[in-house]
């Protein structure tokens, strides 16, 4: 597909946790080399990075963030180092997928260009009030169909792209443990919008996003207190999902779930789950408080930017989550420090 | 949850043949079923005969059914055969108020088996019997679409309280070659077909509504049978084709209020007649017009909670319609009037079973 937009409109955004990069970069490399990379390094990590030549590229590390963060206290270690990198690009629009996820290839065998597929997916509209039975409208081939009110047909503007993956499924400890050898082999060639008020568990591992529009809304607010290197050892980008998924509501904005897939089993820990029990099954408990919360909220008609609303969920989360565990506590601060941040080193 | 699991251990096992009927609303021909024989053979057949009735509609040999037309629908419900739409397909709810089976299947006399993408015929009938068998996920969405599906499971960040699901009460096929699009969009697109095949089912959400199709489409008449009223369509009626749509939003409304879900994506079906697109438009021309306001009105309706069955939560949504979308025409008291009379006439015919008197004999073809 050609893309409407320039080049410099996109910035790809990489957490290395891991220092070498070279699979990773030149898998991509046809997809990745027109755009700007930010690789932004986990400030854990103390080996140098391996990155091939021939990419634009910026690397960020425990040094930037300090000066950036210039005291307040947000997280930025393991699969976080991420949001650093979203806060300091100028884009209109991020993709970031894993630093384990290899391009994959759809069911003629053609490899998939999980980027225009991204940028594609934001640039045409969303349709969240009404759900078409042929997923996405837009897409070639397809359309509305009969019984799909003309009103709601423009749709609205596409904020978050959530993208999957083939073999190694993004599954919680306890659903790893349980089938260590599942492989998800389904190329499901649909895009579709996920409707409004529908959650859903947003996977950090292959997403686009209106930075501008929804930027602080995609927030490290809630980390495990062993959150680990392991996918399924966090739940960082499960919350920040549903930060965006009800601001995106507020809106009136659409999020799309679906393609493009990516290919996901270099260097994951496929195995190992057991250890992982003990640090995600604290997140496996919080979602069963987390989920009720997030159906719950409501934003008054002053909050009218994702910022806005960021602050509104922090103080939503104090006041209704905080005594039950204080991790929620903690993301509440943390949502707070974040929109002063993005104001200052954001915008 | 599975109530069947018979069917796994034997491999080409009819799954439920005895507890669902096949509904097929005709005008035409049956030749189509040539094409369904060894998917539907097993099955009962409940043919609905559309039009005029001294018209003899023939049944390809070997099959088990009953037929009706529309002497038969008018003797048996009386004045109430007025609520069964005339020369329009909505005439097919009859055939899900007259079945005594748990489940039904209903599908078009111009839809025949497709193949999926490694070239293998579709058993649609086996799919959505899966589909009625395994739980939807209403509450919460799964971004691997079904998790009870082979190789899909729930996704990180699914809340384990929500896995065991809700009952699903309605699974809704698609359709590849001609696509299921309204009059204006067949006149821009006259050539367009539907040639992707989405390998997935998935639950609609709660609280979303969509365009049911009745072209490919299984339900539980237990769970949600009696919200499966097609409509006034047709003859003598001022809107046409709106009749499954009327129909699946009264019954999304009713699944969300009783916790029950809804599932649309496979099976596909091969959908093989484009009607004309002229015809179609004079048919829809007022749905279009009338669906800008319809569809608000669904998307807000709520049911109080003494609406605990699928008739009292149908009696309620009457009202609401007479109430709120009979400023818009006429023809929504009438229709109001109508859906009451759809449930007094499932009643009767479908008595509770502490109360079962002598079943309703059966009509076998001419």
């Amino acid at each position: 597909m050609s893309l409407k937009l320039e080049d410099n409109e996109v910035d790809i955004v990489v957490a290395a946790l891991r220092p070498n990069l070279n699979t990773f970069l030149e898998e991509w490399r046809s997809f990745f080399s027109n755009f700007h990379l930010i690789i932004v390094k986990d400030p854990n990590l103390e080996e140098d990075l391996q990155i091939p030549p021939g990419f634009d590229h910026q690397v960020y590390t425990k040094s930037d963030m300090d000066r950036v963060l210039n005291g307040a206290s947000i997280n930025f270690s393991g699969h976080s180092c991420r949001y650093f990198g979203y806060l300091i690009s100028r884009k209109k629009y991020i993709i970031s997928i894993d630093d384990d996820c290899l391009p994959a290839r759809d069911n003629s065998g053609v490899i998939v260009d999980a980027v225009a597929q991204h940028i594609s997916n934001l640039q045409t509209p969303a349709t969240p009030f009404f759900f078409n039975t042929l997923y996405d409208p837009y897409r070639q081939g397809a359309d509305f169909v009969r019984g799909y009110p003309f009103s709601l047909r423009d749709g609205v503007e596409c904020l978050l792209s959530c993208g999957l993956w083939l073999n190694i499924a993004d599954y919680d400890a306890p659903t790893q443990i349980v089938k260590p050898h599942e492989r998800n082999t389904r190329y499901v060639d649909a895009v579709m919008t996920v409707p409004l008020r529908a959650m859903m568990p947003l996977s950090g591992i292959n997403i686009g996003f209106n930075r501008e529009v929804l930027g602080p809304a995609l927030v490290p607010g809630l980390r495990l207190d062993g959150e680990g290197k392991r996918r399924w050892e966090t739940i960082e980008d499960i919350w920040s999902g549903m930060c965006a998924k009800v601001i995106c509501d507020h809106l009136g904005c659409g999020v799309k779930s679906g393609l493009p897939y990516v290919w996901r089993g270099v260097g994951s820990d496929a195995d190992n789950a057991m250890d992982s029990l003990k640090k995600e099954w604290e997140g496996v408990k919080l979602m069963e408080e987390v989920v009720p919360f997030f159906q719950s909220v409501k934003f008054p008609k002053t909050a009218v930017t994702a910022a806005d609303c960021v602050i509104e969920i922090s103080r939503m989360a104090r006041e209704n989550l905080a005594s039950l565990n204080p991790v929620y506590a903690q993301a509440a601060d943390t949502m707070e420090a974040w929109v002063d941040l993005w104001k200052v080193a954001g915008s | 949850m599975a109530k069947e699991s018979s069917s796994k251990l034997v491999p080409g096992t009819p799954l439920l043949k005895d507890e669902l009927d096949i509904v097929i609303p005709t005008i035409r021909n049956l030749d189509f079923l040539e094409m369904w024989r060894p998917f539907f053979q097993p099955y009962h057949l409940i043919i609905v005969q559309d039009g005029d009735p001294s018209r003899t509609i023939k049944v390809p040999e070997g099959f088990d059914y009953e037929l009706y037309n529309r002497n038969d629908i008018n003797r048996i419900l009386g004045p109430k055969a007025a609520c069964i739409s005339f020369k329009d397909s909505a005439c097919r709810c009859f055939g899900y108020m007259v079945s005594k089976k748990k489940y039904i299947y209903t599908i078009d006399d111009d839809c025949f088996v497709a193949k999926d993408p490694s070239g293998k015929e579709i058993n649609a009938l086996e799919q959505h019997i899966k589909n009625l068998l395994t739980p939807s996920t209403p509450h919460f969405f799964n971004t691997l679409y079904d998790p009870y599906r082979d190789g899909a499971d729930f996704v990180r960040g699914y809340p384990f309280s929500l896995r065991e699901g809700a009952p699903t009460a309605v699974s809704h096929g698609l359709w590849l070659n001609i696509p299921d699009y309204d009059a204006p969009t067949q006149l821009v697109k006259p050539l367009e077909r539907n040639q992707r095949y989405v390998d997935a089912v998935l639950t609609i959400p709660k609280g979303t509504l969509f365009p049911m199709c009745g072209m490919n489409l299984a339900f539980d008449r237990e769970l949600i049978g009696p919200a499966m009223y097609f409509g006034l369509m047709g003859d003598g009626q001022p809107i046409g084709r709106y009749d499954d749509m009327w129909a699946g939003w009264c019954t999304k409304v009713i699944c969300d209020h009783l916790r029950l879900g809804v599932k649309t994506g496979l099976p596909y079906i091969w959908h093989s007649k484009a009607s004309n697109p002229f015809v179609n438009l004079k048919k829809e021309y007022n749905g279009i017009f009338w669906q800008e306001e319809v569809i608000p009105f669904f998307q807000s309706a709520v049911l109080s909670k003494d609406c605990t069955t699928i008739q009292k939560c149908y009696i309620e949504l009457s009202k609401q319609v007479r109430e709120k979308l009979g400023k818009i025409d006429p023809y929504f008291n009438k229709l109001a009037d109508a859906m009451v009379t759809w449930i007094e006439a499932w009643d009767e015919l479908n008595p509770p079973k502490e109360a079962a008197g002598v079943p309703n004999g059966t009509v076998k073809g001419k």
